[in-house]
């Protein structure tokens, strides 16, 4: 019925308008959704929302620290997908870097702080790397499935996270940790500008800047491209593969630890099985639909936290679960996706003569 | 002997609900889609069915009727195998249509039923009207009701082996009708070949589309089964919001690469799995909470050592299906 083509090349602007259009339907039907279940006039449920990520001081600064932490593992992911190794263990990875995080917390604590922060950093970039070099190692030796074994990886992470936990709990039965370091705030992230979250923000755009450098205009960046684009091509540039490919991933599992650091000193200053909180996964799919664009990718990232913070508020209102956040943010990414399709290719009915041979 | 009972019982109630899943995906993959929506479509069956039954009983109740167990069962079942294929569908409808990564979709419709199952489970009852948790408890009992009550036989192994539910029979029913769908018929070797590869498979006249849809949807519904199993027996008719079908969604996935899609294979490995994860009870005496906690890596770690091997010896009956993953485009041969 149909006959699609491929398309050439769209003018930039279209290509946002189209995507502009996924999100605004995606967002009339999350409207219509939240009608159906408050009976709240759709106009004000996105004022009420608006007003649940932008209300006050406090939640902006709670919405930009979500979208850095997002970014994070944005960045993080990008150069493994860009050379086509599909790490969906970035949950693994930034509970690998919390734990190591919140361990160097509790044991030197009789560090100066700027100097535990260091320590912090490099132990969790260390542990979130070791954690992807696993996969990585074994990807390029056995060609083994990376998607599969990262994925398992994760859940191993989670059962060790929980392990460290009951290790450390506070108040013996608890199978809680509780914030480390309540009086002296070591290992905090110090308030920056007089915010709080300051300092994740500003290491989450070096972060992004330097990422960008790296996957732009350097060697490095040039053999990942090359070894996404084909493993013979790669080889037939002399570009060793297998390395290339374990230092990647490791790079990428280090950046994704780094994003455990900030959870547990930039905002938690605890460690549980909820420290990744499934934004992992989230992050895939922003990495992925930025085209590991980092401007792209904090649009996204807003998008998303605007849709689960905003569904958290309304949720809050009308005492409701709020659970309705992953609901809103699954429709919207499903537009999304579905939009790229309308990017990449050309919808047309069939000439008359042809609707005989598609119904074959 | 009490304490080997109660692992095994564990072990296999454990292992129904990721055979269920991984039945499901076996056939999903075994026509190519990677759907990594498995948590995902295991939510939609499990709230699906709790729904369905919760509005059934007291639609019945209201009529001062006595629902009839029949319906109730079938209601469950057939809420929870639409819903779940409905996820298949989305995920066939994006990656196959839509052309969209498989990965992303599948992992976004996780994210999706999650967040359906989780919303509707803690509000359901609110939002009819009612107090408190929601419960089914006259629906969870004919899930739970011992089929093999009746066999003469000792105690000991009546306890073991025929103390359970229908659907732990059913779960080793499909999972061998799956074997012999895709051994024994055409259809099940066309869907193979649509797997392995989609250019020949489409030279050769298959349509390859309808394939990866049947495949999928009928793929997701029986993956949310195990919801169902999950939510009627293994707690009883109710909603737990502690993420527990998401680990078991992902156990499903891991136990098909165990299984190297083979879901017979499937059938033993999802109560070793079971055993894995609940082997501490064997032990308890010895343990503590924290080697429990380590203890329940086994069945991932398990599952990356036959990974490893798998790629080790390159045998070629084991290996994934070799367009796994991938989307198929006429145009882009």
């Amino acid at each position: 019925m149909f006959r699609i083509q491929k398309r050439t090349a769209l003018p930039v602007w279209k290509s946002w308008l189209i995507r502009a259009i996924a999100i605004i339907i995606a967002l009339v039907l999350n409207g219509v959704l939240i009608y159906g279940l408050t009976k709240m006039n759709p106009v004000k449920v996105y004022a009420t929302m608006f007003n649940g990520v932008f209300g006050t001081e406090r939640r902006i600064w709670n919405t930009i620290r979500d979208i850095s932490m997002l970014l994070c593992i944005g960045i993080g992911l990008a150069p493994a997908f860009k050379m086509k190794f599909w790490n969906i263990g970035a949950e693994g990875q930034i509970l690998l870097g919390g734990i190591a995080a919140a361990a160097c917390m509790m044991y030197f604590d009789s560090l100066p702080n700027g100097l535990l922060l260091v320590v912090m950093f490099l132990a969790a970039a260390a542990a979130g790397g070791f954690w992807a070099f696993i996969p990585g190692i074994s990807k390029a030796k056995l060609n083994t499935n990376e998607t599969l074994f990262t994925l398992m990886m994760n859940y191993i992470a989670i059962q060790l996270t929980s392990f460290f936990v009951t290790f450390w709990e506070n108040s013996y039965g608890s199978n809680i940790v509780g914030t480390i370091n309540l009086e002296s705030h070591k290992g905090w992230f110090p308030d920056v500008f007089g915010q709080m979250y300051g300092l994740n923000v500003i290491i989450v755009a070096v972060l992004a800047v330097t990422m960008y450098f790296y996957l732009k205009s350097t060697k490095h960046g040039f053999e990942i491209a090359v070894v996404g684009e084909s493993h013979d091509t790669a080889r037939y540039a002399a570009i060793n593969v297998p390395a290339v490919t374990v230092r990647t991933v490791t790079l990428s599992g280090a950046v994704c630890g780094i994003a455990g650091f900030l959870a547990v000193a930039g905002q938690g200053h605890t460690i549980s099985t909820n420290t990744a909180g499934g934004r992992g996964y989230v992050a895939i799919i922003v990495a992925w639909l930025a085209k590991f664009n980092t401007l792209v990718m904090i649009l996204v990232s807003f998008l998303i936290v605007f849709l689960e913070m905003g569904a958290r508020e309304i949720a809050s209102k009308f005492n409701i679960s709020d659970n309705l956040s992953q609901v809103s943010t699954g429709i919207i990414l499903f537009f999304i996706l579905g939009s790229e399709f309308f990017i990449n290719y050309k919808v047309a009915l069939r000439e008359k003569d042809g609707a005989k041979q598609s119904a074959e | 002997m009490k304490q080997l009972i109660m692992l095994i019982q564990a072990a296999v109630s454990f292992g129904t609900v990721i055979m269920f899943g991984s039945a499901g995906e076996i056939l999903t993959e075994k026509s190519g889609n990677l759907n990594l929506g498995v948590p995902g479509m295991m939510y939609l069956g499990g709230i699906a069915s709790l729904a369905g039954s919760f509005f059934y009983e007291r639609a019945c109740d209201a009529a001062g009727k006595v629902p009839s167990s029949f319906m109730l069962i079938l209601i469950a079942l057939i809420c929870a195998f639409a819903a779940a294929a409905a996820g298949g569908f989305i995920f066939s409808f994006l990656t196959t249509t839509l052309r969209t990564n498989q990965n992303v979709t599948g992992l976004t419709l996780s994210i999706f039923g999650a967040g359906i199952a989780n919303f509707f489970g803690g509000s359901l009852n609110k939002l009819a009207g009612g107090v408190g948790q929601i419960s089914v408890g006259r629906t969870s009992r004919l899930f739970r009701a011992e089929v093999f009550g009746w066999l003469p036989l000792p105690e000991n192994l009546k306890q073991m082996f025929f103390d359970y539910g229908f659907m732990v029979y059913a779960a080793i029913i499909i999972a061998i009708l799956v074997q012999i769908f895709l051994k024994r018929t055409n259809c099940g070797l066309n869907l193979r070949s649509v797997g392995e590869s989609p250019a020949t498979a489409d030279a050769a006249g298959i349509n390859v589309t309808r394939y990866k849809y049947l495949a999928t949807c009928i793929g997701g519904g029986i993956t949310g089964l195990g919801g169902v199993y999950y939510v009627m027996d293994y707690i009883k008719g109710t909603w737990a919001n502690d993420g527990t079908i998401e680990n078991l969604g992902w156990l499903a996935v891991a136990l098909v690469i165990f299984a190297t899609w083979k879901p017979t294979r499937a059938i033993w490995g999802s109560y070793l799995f079971g055993i894995f994860f609940w082997a501490y009870l064997l032990i308890a005496s010895g343990l503590t909470r924290r080697s429990q906690e380590l203890f329940r890596m086994l069945p991932y770690i398990v599952t990356i050592i036959v990974l490893i091997i798998v790629s080790l010896r390159r045998k070629k009956e084991d290996q994934p299906p070799a367009a796994l993953g991938l989307s198929y485009f006429r145009e882009e041969r």
